[in-house]
């Protein structure tokens, strides 16, 4: 029974159709990365720098398609000099750097729709906008991927080398300081690690939606986890389950629609939420049953 | 941070460097010399001085805003006195600090075993491997503070004195000779100001640690303080506590009059004039009266 819906599932080519294989492979990076570095950025409390960073980012994405560059990098640029920027201007007080932030991103989102408006004037690339804020997953050209791939892998690597300052400094920056850590430097890296997954996640849902695989995942696994270490692994496979099962679902879609075929980024970020409703949000971290604490 | 210290001892004050040469000659854990601060401006301390040495248990008190927390996160480095010296008889990265206020995230999924072992790597690169001989080491310094029967609970979930011990773990798991706490008796109950002071006392004779300790209300602390830092208007008055807290002593810093009571063998201060509003916490919180049983 099981089996048959399954063939049913991926019966009509799933597994050969190389748009799909394309979009499992850079998706699936994206969605791991994202995970990873997404349980940090949620522990610092930089949801929306992760936003910004990503809205930004589009503004890179868009220039790429005047200059006929690769828009992995287009958005790589601009979201690296994003994350430099946000650490220099670093303020101080939470409400200031919210005004900060929100106004660096009006400032990239504005760049980006004229950047967007020259594609669509000057190149007739009229896809081009859908495709930066949204992603065309299905549409990703195959030779990106050993870039992508070692683009993950270095982003991967570079999390695993500053794991614990990188955890000490954002639990209390002060707590790291006295054990020596270098906190600015760990938190300028942290951003750069950021801006590899937002630019992996910006070429597969969409500069807009990368915070769904950013945020989400992060949020569900450390609710979740009774460590950090399991969190981290945790929002990995969860954003590599809401990619997969994305495009499972919108492969599908097209036998459904009549040929048309729904976005992947839709199905993906809509698994993300459903999965955040039932299992981020109502669970209270599950921790040993206190009985009689003992007096201190 | 090795080099701001330096630049303090020896470029901010003239008499910062024969000094500090003292200070090491006779062995002082911590040496404070004229030490001034200015933040955006405003002076908040003025020509403080006092000396630490090995073992021992100083308190340093003040009322809100009297520049406790500025005074420990200068002698931590974070901030730079804009005359005098701190001299650290130590290396400035095994200084153990306990921080104010803080409360973790319930959802934050992090042991209290996690973050005591941050305490002894959360420095290193690379992924932490699992490991016999780190484990034995957080477990120890885990039931050293009391905390072995919630060390695998998350930190979040923990009780403010919990929260305390085990950041109090996290802190002398490498064993520093120098440990500076800010206000780690704020916002506890009765019950658990008694239990974390007593264990820090015998932590710093276990492992002749010297303690730095902040708080409002002197108190709690009269037991088992060797030396007090008082700061009030920007200055200090330090010493033994024997000697600075007395009636004619404390009535002075204070501005007004202060009764140093002994009864039933324990020290209580009070303050004669609840309406007197000067410069004191005393005052304002008659209730630590009633905490000495």
């Amino acid at each position: 029974m099981t089996a048959s819906l399954f063939s049913i599932l991926v019966e009509p080519g799933f597994f050969t159709s190389e748009p799909v294989r394309t979009a499992a492979v850079v998706g699936g990076a994206a969605a791991i990365v994202s995970g990873v570095v997404g349980a940090f950025t949620v522990i610092r409390g930089q949801s929306f720098a992760g936003h910004s960073l990503a809205d930004i980012s589009s503004a890179g994405g868009a220039a790429s398609f005047l200059l006929s560059i690769n828009p992995f990098l287009g958005f790589l640029v601009m979201g690296v000099i994003a994350a430099i920027s946000m650490e220099l201007v670093r303020a101080d007080r939470a409400k200031e750097r919210d005004l900060v932030t929100g106004i660096a991103t009006g400032a990239g989102l504005g760049l980006a729709a004229l950047l967007l408006y020259l594609d669509v004037t000057s190149r007739s690339t009229t896809g081009a906008a859908v495709t930066v804020m949204f992603g065309s997953m299905f549409a990703i050209p195959a030779s990106i991927i050993p870039l992508a791939l070692a683009a993950g892998l270095f982003a991967l690597i570079a999390a695993a080398a500053i794991y614990r300052p990188l955890l000490l400094s954002s639990l209390d920056p002060d707590l790291a300081a006295v054990r020596g850590v270098a906190v600015r430097l760990i938190s300028l890296l942290h951003l750069i690690i950021l801006a590899l997954a937002v630019a992996l996640s910006a070429i597969t849902v969409g500069a807009i939606l990368s915070t769904a695989l950013l945020i989400g995942p992060a949020a569900i696994a450390l609710n979740r986890a009774a460590r950090p270490g399991t969190a981290v692994l945790m929002a990995a496979a969860i954003g590599l389950a809401a990619t997969w099962g994305g495009i499972l679902i919108a492969y599908n879609s097209y036998q459904w629609t009549g040929g048309h075929g729904w976005p992947v980024s839709f199905c993906i970020v809509t698994l993300i939420f459903l999965a955040y409703l039932v299992a981020g949000r109502a669970a209270a971290p599950k921790h040993v049953p206190t009985r009689l604490r003992p007096a201190e | 941070m090795l080099t701001s210290f330096t630049e303090h001892r020896h470029g901010a004050h003239p008499h910062g460097g024969d000094r500090a040469a003292t200070a090491l000659a006779t062995n002082q854990i911590l040496t404070v010399h004229h030490l001034s601060i200015s933040l955006s401006g405003r002076t908040i301390l003025k020509d403080i001085g006092f000396a630490l040495e090995p073992g021992e248990f100083c308190g340093l008190i003040g009322a809100n805003g009297s520049g406790k927390t500025t005074l420990l996160r200068t002698i931590l480095g974070f901030i730079k006195p804009s005359s005098g010296s701190v001299t650290i008889n130590e290396d400035p990265t095994s200084i153990g600090y306990v921080p104010q206020k803080f409360l973790l995230d319930p959802h934050m999924p992090m042991r209290a075993r996690d973050l005591v072992a941050l305490g002894l790597d959360g420095h290193r690169l690379g992924l932490p491997l699992p490991s016999k001989q780190l484990r034995r080491k957080v477990d120890e310094m885990l039931e050293a503070v009391d905390a072995a029967s919630f060390a695998d609970q998350r930190i979040g979930s923990l009780s403010g004195g919990q929260q305390q011990r085990v950041l109090i773990a996290h802190a002398l798991i490498r064993r520093p000779r120098l440990l500076l706490l800010d206000e780690p008796l704020a916002n506890l109950d009765i019950r658990s100001i008694a239990g974390i002071v007593s264990l820090l006392h015998r932590l710093s004779r276990e492992f002749h640690t010297t303690m730095l300790l902040s708080a409002h209300d002197m108190n709690p602390l009269l037991s088992v303080m060797d030396r007090i830092v008082y700061l009030a208007n920007g200055r200090a008055a330090t010493g033994r506590t024997d000697a600075v807290v007395r009636t004619e002593i404390l009535s002075r810093l204070y501005g007004y009059h202060i009764d140093v009571i002994r009864v039933h063998g324990r020290v209580v201060v009070v303050a004669a004039d609840h309406e007197h509003d000067a410069l004191g916490a005393i005052e304002r919180d008659p209730v630590h009266v009633a905490q000495i049983p």
